[in-house]
């Protein structure tokens, strides 16, 4: 094993890893290339496509992971410390970037419009803290968890195990929803099952992360990170040539936004886009959740009635308790923080976070244009059209149920008993009542009466339905905009045929939304396996385990890891998706002030690190689960997404006040932190070069 | 910096001056990444006033790009920095 090689730009340019990731970058292009023309030919069919995606990048991850398999426990934790910091960046931006932000992420900022810009400053303006504050120190530092800084800097297994416990929390919830999204997406590429897809892609996983650990899932990252990119950047700059004209859409999307501004006032009477601080809380996902279980389990659970808190409406609060937390729970998320731990130096620490941002950016800086370029487009050629005529793409979409309309003539003919799920819905409300008066199954429209003429929140009758949503503008056959509903994932998966691109490039954008899912979940076993294995097993209850059992204890956890994934997947429930958003208020509630001050106060000590970390998890949660089930319970309209703001100022206190309460932590501990804060390694008690195990 | 640049030899003030400037440049950079973040958002009704590039409303447009880049040139600045600081108190690895 090399110690530390340098190796920044000219070092990652100048050796043959680059080389070959050069190679392999220009090989994925041309095999795109080569599918589309097979298409374009016919000569093969569309499912034809997706298994050749999905093969070729599944053979390449397991090659790559056979390739990088090893013994060693630096290698296995670490990835022998060897990687460079352009590399290292790929890697954490493929780990970092999960299916949600891959497929979800520019449906969100469609839905919510300028709020949902709060994900895109959270989760880049988080690694400001993770240069500044974190990744130098945890490089410095050196060793292969982050239970391992706790337990160390804090004195003992007590606090490396409620750590250990946080780590486990957070990221198994996480891992969870990745395979979720790896699930999706192989039903959509190749048009298995889902649960097929759960399990074809959990084996992708496990070649790369059992065999190779950290090692073999970073070479693989950088390579998920290659083709999640192009995957992304193809069908929305071809989107961008097709409607501006220009090719580069993070600077036309502007025009997208006037033109939607103009469409918007002229359609709904006012512009909502740009529009800030619109989200309030609401119950509506508690309501969808019940529901879900109720239809899954059988469980008759009470819903209770739709409520939400407008009364902070307007106000920024919300916002940026939400950015507040995503970014601090960025910097406190594990398997971000254990990738500062496989640079060769301080230096490249420093770099490596730059790098990260920097492929990071690339995709949360397009985002926003897919949104704006999809919703111009619908209010331009969707919205405003007869029923009959809306374009194609659409309509395909409307099978998928990712889009819905729900104009009422929609419903002309259709069996009562099974009416769409937006209907079922309104049905299920009360605001839409259906009365076979002829007795035939079907409903039947007519024409339309108000209820009252002078008030059209009443509503009305039309043919065989009526109720409040029964209004003139829902039956008389003309797509609004209003009536258009789309869930997340439309717009990245629908740009390509917005677009009118070939299939090719929707397998594309397929095969790169399976490669954000697969690395993201990569990382996160191996944050789960080495908690158990190393932080728990080795560390605290097996400090004389020889080094073999401990590689060994930390394969079988990932495959423990990826099952108990896969079981919690398979329910697919929305909950999951819930979770993940919270748990970036968990761990800036647990993780991010103990760390911080661990760093940059010598005073703190372990009882105050206990302390701060469980009071902080408890009135996170207390608030989550409080605002949750009751959106009026808040405080200045902070949802349960930004919980973790109050969790955090709590673990703060808690941490130093109980350490100043408390004996000051022992003089090793002092020089440890000092230790930490020089880059050198000479006068450090730790060796921070790959460690003499091996 | 009066103080002794280079191989000094009592690593201790060494420790303390370069661990002063190294908490001096985080602040700096804290403030910026707190100015370009959350002030926006406080102002972003008047931002939005303001038509920018291509016809992006200003205040959309720091959420969406402006922000971001500051970010990444403010790491990028860091890494410089420190780079430089190790040298000039002779902390560099090579």
């Amino acid at each position: 094993m090399a110690v530390a090689q340098k190796a920044g730009l000219a070092g990652f340019w100048g050796n043959y890893l680059a080389r070959r990731y050069t190679y392999f970058t220009i090989g994925f292009i041309l095999f795109s290339m080569f599918v589309g023309l097979l298409e374009s030919f016919g000569v093969i069919s569309n499912q034809g496509i997706g298994y050749l995606f999905l093969l070729l990048t599944l053979a390449m991850y397991a090659g790559i992971g056979i390739m990088s398999r090893t013994k060693h426990l630096d290698e296995y934790y670490v990835a022998g410390r060897s990687v460079p910091a352009i590399a290292n960046g790929m890697a954490t931006g493929a780990d970092w970037m999960s299916a949600a932000s891959f497929i979800s992420m520019a449906g969100t900022l469609w839905l919510l419009g300028y709020d949902g810009l709060a994900y895109i400053m959270g989760w880049t303006g988080g690694y400001v803290l993770l240069a500044l504050l974190f990744a130098p120190y945890i490089r410095k530092f050196g060793q292969y968890t982050i239970p391992d800084f706790v337990g160390a800097r804090y004195e003992g297994n007590r606090a490396r195990i409620v750590a250990s416990i946080a780590a486990i929390l957070v990221s198994l919830t996480y891992v969870t929803a990745q395979v979720v999204g790896v699930g999706l997406i192989m039903s959509r590429l190749v048009g298995v099952s889902y649960e097929v897809g759960v399990v074809v892609g959990l084996m992708g996983v496990l070649v790369c992360s059992f065999l190779g650990g950290m090692k073999a899932v970073t070479w693989t990252q950088v390579a998920q990170y290659i083709i999640l990119i192009t995957a992304y950047l193809i069908p929305v700059t071809m989107l961008s040539l097709k409607l501006t004209g220009v090719p580069i859409p993070q600077l036309m999307y502007g025009r997208a936004i006037s033109e939607i501004n103009r469409l918007e006032t002229e359609q709904l009477g006012a512009p909502t886009y740009t529009v800030p601080f619109r989200d309030v809380p609401s119950n509506a996902s508690l309501r969808t959740s019940l529901g879900e279980l109720n239809t899954k389990y059988n469980l008759g659970l009470t819903i209770p009635a739709a409520t939400s808190d407008a009364s902070h409406k307007g106000q920024p609060w919300n916002f940026l308790a939400l950015m507040f937390c995503l970014m601090v729970g960025t910097a406190g998320l594990p398997h971000i923080l254990i990738r500062f731990y496989t640079v060769p130096s301080v230096k490249e620490s420093r770099k490596s976070v730059g790098y990260s941002l920097l492929f990071i950016f690339l995709l949360y800086f397009t985002a926003p244009a897919y949104a704006a370029f999809s919703r111009w487009e619908m209010l331009a050629n969707v919205a405003g059209k007869p029923v009959s005529e809306i374009p194609s793409w659409a309509a395909n979409w409307t099978k998928t149920g990712l889009l819905n309309i729900t104009d009422m003539t929609k419903l002309e003919g259709v069996d009562g008993a099974k009416p769409p799920a937006w209907a079922a819905t309104l049905i299920a409300n009360k605001s839409l009542v259906w009365t076979d008066a002829n007795g035939d199954g079907k409903i039947q429209l007519g024409d339309f009466v108000a209820a009252d003429p002078n008030d059209a929140t009443k509503g009305g009758t039309a043919g065989e339905l009526s109720g409040t949503a029964v209004t003139a503008k829902k039956v008389d056959g003309i797509l609004q905009f209003p009536e258009l509903a789309i869930g997340a994932d439309l717009v990245v998966l629908a740009t390509p045929e917005i677009a009118g691109l070939p299939y090719t490039i929707a397998a594309l954008v397929a095969a790169g939304g399976l490669a954000a899912a697969l690395s993201t979940a990569d990382g996160l076993l191996v944050v789960i396996a080495s908690a158990i294995a190393h932080d728990v097993y080795a560390k605290a209850l097996r400090p004389d385990a020889p080094v073999a059992n401990r590689v060994r204890l930390g394969k079988i956890m990932i495959l423990v890891g990826a099952a108990a994934a896969a079981l919690l997947a398979l329910p697919r429930l929305a909950l999951i998706a819930q979770m993940v958003a919270w748990a970036f208020s968990l761990a800036a509630a647990s993780f991010f002030p103990i760390i911080l001050l661990g760093i940059f106060w010598k005073r703190a000590n372990g009882a105050g690190a206990i302390a701060g970390m469980i009071g902080g998890l408890v009135v996170t949660i207390f608030y989550m689960y409080m605002n949750y089930t009751n959106p009026h319970f808040n405080v200045l309209g902070i949802s349960h997404l930004g919980s973790g703001l109050f969790g955090l100022i709590t673990n703060f206190i808690l941490t130093i006040g109980v350490s100043l309460a408390t004996a000051p932590p022992s003089n090793e501990i002092q020089r440890l932190v000092e230790s930490l804060r020089l880059p050198t390694s000479d006068d450090s008690m730790r060796s921070s070069g790959p460690s003499p195990v091996h | 910096m009066a103080r002794n640049v280079g191989k000094a030899p009592s690593k201790q003030i060494d420790a303390e001056a370069y661990w002063k400037a190294n908490l001096k440049i985080i602040v700096i950079l804290l403030t910026i990444w707190f100015v370009v973040s959350y002030v926006p958002v406080l102002l972003v009704n008047q931002l939005n006033q303001i038509t920018f590039l291509t016809g992006f409303p200003f205040g959309y447009y720091m959420g969406s790009q402006g922000s971001l880049i500051v970010f990444v040139i403010e790491i990028f600045f860091y890494a410089w920095w420190m780079g430089k600081l190790d040298r000039q108190f002779g902390l560099h690895e090579d």
